[in-house]
């Protein structure tokens, strides 16, 4: 795990400098970093958090995830204890988020 | 050894109930929470009115007396007093925020409800509005301040 992660260059907060190095496993060694265990319900996040950057060079707000996904806010909080907001981006590979939802 | 860090605690106090001062401590509630902060909101007096099932879906902006309006839509008091003013810049207000995509109020108390963040009704101004749990949002419980500044030890607390 440690060597999938020895080549991404992270952020003093442990964001992705570089969203195209993203790959799954870079996810899966990131989410140990984080103390995470993925499951398929995380994926659905990452990847429409993915998505979503694709589109629009962003991280989604996490309304839009509840929204758009079926995924809701209980089980997104439940997936990522150490604050949704901070922790999807973070997984997915994309800079802390700057919305306010 | 490095100082063991307190986690991060937020406190916040709504204590207004006008449409555009329920959004603040909403806010910044709902971003301690994404942020994985332990958040606390201790709605007092007109506040109440956020998390009151039968209010929610319907504060106002207040017209007369409120010096911060758009510069464009500026309503001078004396036009104020015609009625449906504050009908007209409620709609307005909540236009806006819809188009920023945020939830309306009773949708965004819900949102932290379901976050985990702990909502708190004023026993005090409970029993001055004559009201009781039920008609709170599911979730919210009814707090003594003396019980919320013992919850508060240690919190940055912010004042709405």
């Amino acid at each position: 795990m440690a060597d999938v992660l020895a080549t991404v260059k992270f952020d003093a907060e442990g964001y992705m400098e570089d969203a195209s190095a993203w790959n799954e496993k870079v996810a899966e060694a990131i989410a140990v970093r984080e103390g995470l265990k993925l499951t398929d319900r995380h994926w659905v996040v990452i990847k429409y958090c993915r998505d979503t950057f694709t589109k629009t060079g962003e991280a989604p707000t996490l309304r839009n995830i509840t929204k758009n996904t079926d995924v809701q806010t209980k089980e997104l909080y439940e997936l990522f204890p150490g604050g949704p907001g901070k922790m999807a981006a973070k997984v997915s590979g994309l800079k802390k988020p700057t919305g306010c939802l | 050894m490095a100082e063991q860090k307190q986690p991060r605690k937020l406190c916040i106090i709504a204590s207004k109930g006008s449409l555009d001062m329920a959004y603040p401590p909403l806010i910044l509630a709902n971003g301690g929470r994404m942020s994985g902060i332990e958040t606390h909101i201790f709605f007092t007096f007109w506040g109440l009115d956020i998390i009151t099932k039968k209010k929610n879906k319907g504060l106002n902006v207040a017209v007369i007396g409120n010096p911060n309006m758009h510069p464009m839509f500026h309503i001078p008091s004396i036009i104020g007093v015609i009625p449906f003013m504050s009908a007209a810049a409620t709609w307005m207000m909540n236009r806006e925020m819809a188009k920023l995509d945020f939830p309306p109020v009773d949708e965004f108390v819900q949102t932290l409800v379901d976050s985990g963040a702990h909502l708190y009704a004023c026993k005090q101004s409970v029993d001055m509005f004559k009201l009781k749990l039920e008609d709170f949002v599911d979730g919210s419980k009814i707090l003594g301040v003396m019980e919320f500044l013992e919850i508060a030890e240690g919190a940055q607390i912010i004042f709405v």
